[in-house]
């Protein structure tokens, strides 16, 4: 079988990458294989990056507020790529009134400070592994 | 001739008393090593303070290398000052916000800027989308400086802007808001980040390449030394370095090797190194393994007073002095839990203050969720005035200097720079080292081992590995809605309505000429800022000549 492929990627104007840096490498040594694509990646780049790499996950990190305007347009250009089974998470600083909206969009597991790699990777795990067998 | 091998008697006491008392009750099973990971012994002694000399290393406050601070009477002459970061929104509610802060006993200001500000994006930019006045204040064109210091008079303030690749274009703002006021460009004080080695290797808000970006640097130096002589032209930083997860030994080398690397380009670009070195300033991190920030604020100021003296041959005083501001771990802050976080920020504010820091930022509680609320932000400052006011460590300069520990540690941080300034100097300098990602390399391995000893319960962080509770009440939180997208967006459309835009594109044509060629770039971003032409404008026209910097993200 083979490897998970995550695509990790920090969306908007944001330089603060230690978070998703940290997440890609623990996925990586945890057996996935990550695409970081690095900062200020639009939607339609990070689209654009999980159907070339034929990706199963896409990890977003956002630290700035900005996840109600791009997490919507990623979860849009997905659908329309015929996308929609790629699994949606994020990471970041995420006021408890979006999360609702951030679910109903379709995005999937919302981590937030102090969550511990291993329940990431536990997550995408479980998440992802059965969507694989399907295919 | 004591034999080499002869016991100190620290080791006589190892053997004598410890031995027998961890056979009975030994000690807890866990790494004792400092949040950077640097191993800790049980007890320092006078042994370990072997070859210290303590005129040569050490010596009185006041005096060469300045170990135990830079003003002979400590705090007893001049507290600190308190200096709270602050901004967001709209440039009016951003205002309000001073105006409270300095009617609670805040001493000075400090601008928080939004990212399309910081990036050099005006809010129409497709980048800007979800981001304008999210994390600092939305500074679109002069209008808008003006409005964020209506009511102050900027003759009579300090202010702090934190701003890095636009430092000079938002700087030129604050000099016409001053001038409009009728203040003195002489007589202003005030400091702007303006560190664009840090942004490379950790933040991560450049615009242009490493060379042209140091050209930008040195133009302010050569400015100020002109025309406003008491402004900071570059503060240092090592506090984003540090939130980036670098160790505190990292943090303090660093920042070190950057302020050397100013130096060098200042007087490479022709500069008296005596005409400029006395406004570098420095911003360290004040994180919460406490002897080991004290020791790194203490090694810093005896590092520099040698850098400047010995490596520079600086002849003034005032160029040897390290000037620094302090602000606590942000990066420490939890979202569990949120009022521990009052308790973290007081114990790191202690740090910085027995390190003898010249001013202070104390993060809000609520920070690990959103931008503070007012009446978070208050906690915070009055966190400060409690230390200042009640504790009593301001009575006495550097209380903690002789203390075996603290010494030992200070000499070791001390080395520890030392040997990361001579694999940088051997890269070539720290423009090269960035070229190459080597400090971006130390950081990012540096963080991830942070991470693993988190996980593995190595470090304990109270309310998130362990202690934790479950259904915690929610705190307050301040939310910023999209409406200052949509007013900054409206008004930058009035403003390229209203303003001469023959003027505009003049200036800014006048902007790139000089980057063109070797002129000082401060003198035409003036003319563009009198001009009401924007930040994105202005950062475009110098694109337009330079680039832009893009990074090879690794993991």
């Amino acid at each position: 079988m083979r490897k998970i492929r995550v695509v990790i990627a920090k969306p908007g104007l944001d330089g603060h990458d230690r978070g998703a840096k940290v997440i890609a490498r623990a996925l990586r040594d945890a057996g996935m294989e990550v695409i970081y694509m690095g900062l200020r990646q639009t939607p339609e780049q990070i689209v654009g990056a999980a159907l070339q790499e034929d990706a199963d996950a896409i990890g977003l990190s956002i630290l700035s507020g900005a996840h109600m305007h791009i997490c919507p347009r990623v979860m849009e250009l997905l659908k329309e790529k015929g996308l929609d089974d790629v699994m949606v998470v994020i990471g970041g600083i995420i006021p408890d009134v979006d999360i609702p909206k951030l679910r109903d969009i379709g995005i999937k597991g919302i981590f937030l400070p102090g969550t511990p790699m291993q329940h990431i990777i536990t997550y995408i795990n479980d998440n992802v592994r059965p969507r694989m067998e399907q295919v | 001739m004591k034999s080499l091998t002869a016991e100190t008697d620290k080791q006589r006491w190892e053997r004598e008393v410890v031995e027998p008392t961890l056979k009975k009750s030994p000690e807890r099973d866990i790494p004792f090593t400092t949040i950077s990971g640097r191993p800790i012994e049980r007890l320092y002694t006078s042994d370990d303070l072997a070859g210290l000399d303590y005129q040569r290393d050490i010596n009185n406050p006041g005096e060469f290398p300045y170990t135990r601070g830079i003003h002979p009477t400590g705090y007893r002459g001049k507290l600190w000052t308190m200096r709270q970061f602050a901004g967001f929104g709209m440039p009016e509610e951003t205002n309000e916000r001073y105006k409270t802060l300095l009617k609670a006993g805040g001493t000075g200001l400090s601008v928080a800027f939004d990212l399309p500000t910081l990036m050099g994006r005006d809010p129409d930019h497709e980048l800007s989308l979800g981001e304008v006045g999210k994390c600092g204040v939305s500074i679109v064109s002069l209008a808008d400086m003006e409005r964020l210091f209506d009511g102050i008079r900027l003759g009579d303030i300090t202010t702090s802007m934190t701003i890095n690749s636009p430092a000079s274009m938002i700087f030129a703002m604050y000099l016409v808001v001053a001038e409009k006021q009728g203040a003195d460009w002489s007589k202003l004080s005030g400091t702007i980040q303006n560190d664009i080695l840090k942004e490379f290797i950790a933040q991560k808000e450049y615009i242009y390449p490493p060379r042209e970006s140091m050209r930008l640097v040195t133009d302010v130096f050569a400015f100020c030394s002109k025309e406003v002589p008491r402004w900071n032209t570059v503060s240092v930083s090592g506090y984003h370095i540090r939130e980036a997860g670098s160790t505190s030994l990292q943090e303090l080398a660093f920042t070190l090797r950057d302020g050397i690397e100013y130096v060098q380009y200042g007087m490479d670009a022709g500069l008296d190194v005596d005409d400029f070195a006395p406004r570098i300033s420095f911003f360290f991190n004040s994180h919460s393994d406490f002897f080991e920030e004290i020791a790194k604020f203490r090694a810093a100021r005896r590092l520099w007073a040698d850098v400047m003296r010995d490596r520079f041959g600086a002849k003034h005083e005032r160029s040897w002095k390290l000037r620094f501001h302090t602000q606590t771990a942000g990066v420490s802050l939890t979202a569990q839990q949120p009022y521990n976080n009052v308790v973290r920020t007081a114990l790191q504010a202690l740090a910085a203050v027995l390190g003898g820091t010249n001013s202070l930022h104390t993060n809000s509680l609520d920070e690990a969720l959103a931008l503070p609320t007012a009446e978070a932000a208050t906690l915070a400052l009055r966190t400060q005035q409690v230390i200042a006011y009640e504790s009593g460590v301001t009575n006495i300069v550097d209380p903690l200097g002789g203390s075996y520990f603290i010494e030992r540690l200070t000499s070791d941080m001390e080395q520890g720079a030392r040997d990361y300034f001579q694999t940088i100097d051997r890269l070539g300098g720290m423009v090269e080292a960035i070229e190459e990602g080597y400090p971006q390399r130390e950081i990012a391995e540096a963080s991830y081992k942070f991470q693993q000893a988190v996980e593995a319960r190595d470090k304990i962080i109270v309310g998130v590995n362990d202690f934790v509770q479950e259904d915690e009440p929610p705190v307050p939180i301040l939310y910023i809605d999209e409406s200052t997208a949509e007013k900054q967006l409206s008004r930058l459309e009035q403003l390229r309505k209203t303003r001469d835009n023959d003027q505009v594109r003049r200036s800014l044509e006048a902007l790139r000429e000089t980057a063109r060629g070797t002129g000082n770039t401060m003198y035409p971003l003036l003319d563009c800022v009198r001009a009401y032409a924007t930040v994105g404008e202005m950062c475009d026209a110098l694109r337009d000549v330079w680039g832009e910097y893009e990074e090879v993200p690794l993991i």
